[in-house]
């Protein structure tokens, strides 16, 4: 069996999720106590990929990366960057897709905390970011933990984004859920359950590891 | 000296508010403010941390302008101690640790040690706020709250939520670091014993305005009456007999039966509230 799907597949789970924590807690942390008119609008931006096909989201990646287009020949000329068919890309599209599962539960954990928490460490002194850090964050450890591993676990299982935007290109942009539809494609059955199960068990241990991590920390608390 | 002169539109319970308040506050005084919820006590308390902001009007503290209209001082740089209804530790640190975050450095090195030995602390240091009782953790909350040596203490109803023992424990604690700390101390309060035994002086808001201000027995003490005792208690039962009508009372945790008359008794009902005077020429006394 080759591995490499699988690992690619790891990789960009990994590097999704790394890039997408440090997006998702500002942006989390504005949501949860803006009183912005425009929040509305950014909750509603953050949450579409949940509802939206994702061929549609790939297919305006596409053209928008396309070095025909103005962005994609910005990109390209300014930054060096290539976004389609590329890893790279894979990495942009995966974290616009799985933004809602790392923001949400971020959102929800700094909103279901008592007001009086931040406020008691800004007449301590303490600035707005270092509260975050110090008092905000640590107490939210179990929405932390979701957010990580749902957006890891979702970007795992992701499919029509990469298929639009990085197409199948070996230790590229073949991910393991691609490396399936192409074996089965050329209806080579066993290769594709090989990968299957792998993803299968993957999903699962670390869906079953979430679980008993938060119930562990729900009977400490009780 | 705190001066304060605030505006405010709020939206209480009962709909829109002004919030509409003038003090002057004493250096070292101890004052309580009172009031119905909903009347602003909290917003007030609130407005001079710095966690919320008035529309209009000035704060100023030892003649430093904190609040006026082009000045609004950030709470972080406002020196004061602000202890909050719900206690508000963090409950990802330790006693200790959460002592440890209000510490700033170059401040007074054994004040922790201080504090946790005042506090009567040292037992609980290590563990975390969610293993602590009431009590304990509003000891814990006032004690974070004197780490940074404040000339100002803010008390948001402290002790509203600890039963009567424990309460009458904390206001000795509270009047110990009153004075220990020369604090002036501004607390929001219901409680009628707890102002009489911890107030200098005392303002009651109603609908986001002073309408009392006085000592708190000009305030409680009703100076109309000649009765030498008098009680606070809440009405529990009206019954007639006879000509005669039997009150019951619960005064403190004791339920006391008087006999009034019946004009009186057509005034009061279940759950008043009441002033009991006695007259002091023939008390039972007996040492205990």
């Amino acid at each position: 069996m080759n591995w490499q799907p699988i690992i690619l597949t790891l990789e960009l789970a990994a590097i999704t999720t790394a890039l997408l924590l440090l997006v998702s807690i500002p942006l989390a942390n504005w949501l949860a106590y803006s009183k912005s008119k425009f929040k509305p609008i950014v909750e509603a931006l953050v949450s579409m990929p949940l509802v939206l096909p994702p061929t549609v989201l790939g297919f305006y990646l596409l053209i928008a990366f396309s070095p025909n287009n103005a962005v994609g020949e910005w990109l390209e000329q300014t930054l060096g960057l290539k976004l389609i068919f590329s890893f790279e890309g894979l990495v942009f599209a995966s974290m616009i897709y799985s933004l809602p599962f790392m923001v949400q539960p971020i959102q929800a954990g700094l909103s279901a905390l008592p007001l009086n928490m931040k406020e008691s460490s800004y007449v301590l002194g303490y600035s707005k970011l270092n509260t975050l850090f110090k008092v905000l964050l640590p107490n939210i450890k179990a929405s932390l933990l979701s957010g990580i591993v749902l957006a890891f676990a979702h970007t795992i299982g992701e499919f029509g984004v990469v298929l639009m935007i990085g197409g199948n290109i070996p230790g590229v942009t073949k991910v393991a859920s691609i490396a399936i539809y192409d074996e089965v494609e050329s209806l080579n059955y066993s290769a594709a359950n090989q990968y299957a199960i792998v993803l299968l068990l993957i999903t699962f241990s670390i869906l079953v590891t979430v679980y008993i991590i938060n119930h562990k920390n729900k009977e400490r608390h009780s | 000296m705190i001066e304060l002169a605030v505006k405010k539109a709020l939206l209480s319970h009962q709909g829109q508010m002004m919030l509409d308040v003038k003090l002057s506050i004493n250096k070292g005084e101890f004052i309580v403010i009172g009031g119905k919820s909903g009347a602003g006590k909290t917003s007030l308390l609130r407005m001079l941390a710095g966690l919320l902001t008035p529309d209009s009007g000035s704060i100023k503290v030892e003649g430093e302008t904190w609040f006026d209209s082009n000045t609004n001082l950030k709470p972080q740089l406002r020196q004061l101690g602000f202890v909050f209804q719900d206690f508000a530790l963090f409950p990802n640190m330790t006693v200790k640790q959460n002592l440890e975050y209000a510490f700033k450095k170059g401040r007074a090195t054994n004040i922790i040690a201080e504090l946790i030995e005042m506090m009567e602390l040292g037992e609980l240091s290590h563990r975390k706020p969610e293993t602590l009782s009431g009590g304990q953790k509003q000891r814990v909350a006032l004690a974070r709250s004197l780490v940074q040596k404040p000339q100002i203490l803010l008390l948001d109803e402290p002790l509203s939520a600890l039963d009567p023992e424990i309460r009458a424990k904390l206001q000795n604690y509270l009047s110990q670091v009153h004075k220990e700390f020369n604090l002036t101390t501004i607390m929001v309060s219901h409680d009628i014993t707890e102002t009489i035994k911890l107030a200098d002086s005392m303002v009651e808001l109603e609908q986001g305005r002073v309408v009392r201000k006085g000592t708190p027995t000009e305030l409680f003490g009703g100076s109309q009456l000649s009765g030498k005792f008098q009680f606070t208690g809440i009405v529990l039962s009206i019954e007639p007999q006879d000509f005669l009508n039997i009150l019951s009372l619960v005064v403190g945790k004791e339920i006391v039966r008087v006999v009034i008359d019946e004009t009186e008794a057509k005034k009061l009902s279940p759950g008043d509230k009441v002033i009991v005077a006695s007259k002091a020429f023939n008390p039972i006394i007996k040492k205990l």
